[in-house]
């Protein structure tokens, strides 16, 4: 009986076996057509934006096919690049996210170091708080963070509320916990022999952390820097409850609250403008991809 | 055995306490360098997170001019208002729908880039997360005019086919709809970019062990495929549960809450009413409606982190 059973199965193991390397063929045929799919769907809305910025609104407005640009013309482009209240924008974020950036690393780098290599009291629970810190959304922390800085106006007269660099005090608590957690990843995995050696030999802990640490966890340090910049500059709940006037509006906020008037929709000069926000994030993400992908990985993989 | 085992372990332990008294002093001025390294984080995060959290505690039991306590009123107030249960429940639908869905697709999707080349993957794997990168308020912008109700592409496509025009904004089901789509298309890729890196650490030998058994692909993907993935699924779901709930850019772009408030979710109505109605104390507490599920998520990816650490 079950010499018979085997007997069975050994002919039809052999014939699936032979068209094994005809159904991975198929499989891999299945996936890249799948695959074309799911990139279609990824790319259809930042493509969509191109063709649209290179229409002008008589064609916009003309009931012709929206896939196709019949007419290919720049002045979106050229109206929004000569308007100073673009350029204007466009100025406060990068200042924004070159200053928060800045001052991103200057906070979290030595807070790292000091987390991952010298024990002291509190230090575990504080890694864990900073942890926790991650996970407090912007949209729980909008409405107080926008009283303390309006009772702090009134206490000191320094009024902060609707100028850029109020942003300035508030993005690091988007920034600060993430880029502290993964660099206490990073630099928890260099091995405790290089910094003895560099103690030995006479080293103060600034000159370990700037001469070995930093060095060392420089992958991690770019992929922490692109997570600040990408996260401020796409920042858009803290200055849409923060700036008000135009001169003191950052990118996504300013393109959305100029260029929508009441019910009219000037369509190519908001593609435009949305396209060359997504521009600077795109350009980094393009030629520094992988360190891009170990900042995302790290937040949750990195313990 | 023990004894051999027991020796190194005592002269490792007695070296350092007598190397510590020797260094007490360094030690000392170690842990002062260290408390001054990260007084700024401190600082920080007390100043403008901790406060401010236990700031909109206080904010929530005071009137609207926020001259009186009204203790427990403004949620009362909520609980009787036919909007706020509204609320609660497209959040609760936006959030589930939108995690489990974008968790789908990520998975779906790292085993097609998993199935393909190594050489090409790269490739595929940078198209795939462009959606993660642009800023999510610039890309729900093309995601509205893709969706005008006049000029909306997808209905001129579709009309080809015969579907009549679809209001994607305008009618109260269509806009959720929209909304979650919207979602699932910007959350997806990071789901696929932690299940492509978990894939990878799947060791091959295991696959080819089951196969030997004559496991189907269904019986690989539940038996070895799942086991192994288990950790980082409950932190990337739990991580998306968070961000998705707490999600503000992309319902305030594409319907402001509309139509009729149907696609309001806690964060765009805090915002409708503390800062464009300027009531804070209500608008603190509704945003203060987040923190349970909040807590209780960070509960779990704190557990699971630690057990990662523990195990490394």
């Amino acid at each position: 009986m079950s010499s018979v059973t085997i007997d069975k199965a050994a002919p039809t193991r052999t014939v699936k076996y032979g068209s094994m390397s005809r159904d991975r063929k198929w499989a891999l045929r299945w996936s890249y057509f799948f695959l074309t799919l799911f990139a279609i769907f990824s790319l259809l809305p930042p493509i969509y934006m191109l063709i649209t910025s290179l229409k002008s609104s008589a064609e916009i407005s003309a009931a012709t096919n929206p896939w196709w640009v019949f007419h290919p013309t720049l002045e979106n482009y050229v109206g929004l690049l000569t308007s100073n209240q673009f350029l204007r924008f466009f100025w406060n974020s990068a200042l924004v996210s070159i200053f928060v950036v800045t001052i991103t690393m200057l906070i979290s780098v030595p807070a790292a170091f000091a987390l991952a290599r010298m024990r002291f009291w509190g230090s575990a629970t504080l890694a864990t708080g900073v942890f926790l810190t991650y996970l407090i959304p912007d949209s729980l922390l909008f409405i107080p963070l926008f009283k303390v800085f309006a009772l702090f106006g009134d206490w000191t007269g320094i009024q902060l509320i609707n100028r850029w660099y109020v942003l300035l005090f508030i993005y690091p608590t988007l920034t600060v916990p993430f880029c502290t957690w993964i660099m206490i990843g990073y630099f928890a995995s260099i091995p405790k022999e290089l910094d003895e050696a560099a103690i030995i030999d006479g080293a103060s802990w600034f000159q370990t952390l700037t001469r070995i640490f930093i060095p060392v966890a420089l992958p991690g340090l770019i992929a922490a820097t692109i997570f600040a910049f990408t996260v401020s500059w796409a920042q858009f709940l803290y200055p849409l409850v923060f700036t008000t006037s135009t001169d003191q509006l950052v990118l996504p906020v300013g393109i959305i609250t100029t260029l929508i008037k009441g019910d009219v929709f000037n369509w190519g000069q908001i593609m435009t403008g949305a396209l060359l926000g997504a521009a600077p994030p795109l350009i980094i993400y393009a030629f520094l991809m992988d360190y891009y992908i170990a900042g995302l990985t790290a937040g949750a993989t990195k313990g | 055995m023990a004894d051999v085992a027991l020796q190194p372990d005592r002269v490792g332990t007695a070296q350092p306490a007598r190397k510590r008294s020797s260094l007490q002093k360094a030690l000392k001025r170690k842990s002062t360098a260290a408390f001054l390294m990260t007084l700024p984080l401190i600082i920080l995060i007390a100043l403008l997170v901790l406060y401010p959290a236990f700031y909109s505690l206080h904010l929530a039991t005071l009137n609207k001019s926020m001259q009186r306590f009204v203790g427990l009123g403004n949620f009362e107030f909520l609980f009787k208002r036919d909007t706020f249960w509204l609320v609660v429940k497209q959040s609760c639908i936006f959030a589930i729908t939108a995690v489990f869905f974008k968790a789908l697709i990520g998975f779906i999707v790292a085993h097609f880039v998993h199935n393909i080349p190594a050489k090409g993957q790269r490739k595929w794997r940078g198209m795939l997360l462009v959606p993660w990168v642009i800023p999510p308020a610039m890309s729900t912008l093309a995601w509205l005019w893709l969706f005008d109700p006049s000029y909306s592409a997808f209905n001129y496509t579709l009309s080809f086919f015969g579907i009549g025009p679809i209001p994607w904004t305008g009618d109260a089901a269509w806009a959720r709809f929209s909304v979650i789509l919207v979602n699932v298309w910007y959350g997806a890729p990071f789901f696929m970019i932690m299940y492509l890196a978990s894939l990878k650490s799947v060791p091959e030998q295991l696959y080819e062990a089951a196969a030997i058994d004559g496991a189907n692909w269904w019986q690989r993907i539940w038996y070895v495929t799942l086991p192994m993935m288990r950790n980082i699924i409950a932190i990337t779901t739990l991580f998306s549960l968070i961000v998705t709930f707490a999600n503000f850019d992309i319902v305030r772009i594409l319907t402001a809450g509309g139509p009729l408030d149907h696609t309001h979710i806690f964060a765009t109505w805090a915002f409708r009413i503390g800062i464009e109605g300027s009531d804070i104390p209500l608008g603190a507490s509704v945003s203060l409606f987040m923190v349970p599920i909040l807590a209780v998520a960070a509960i779990f990816i704190l557990r699971d982190v630690n057990k990662r650490g523990n195990e490394a």
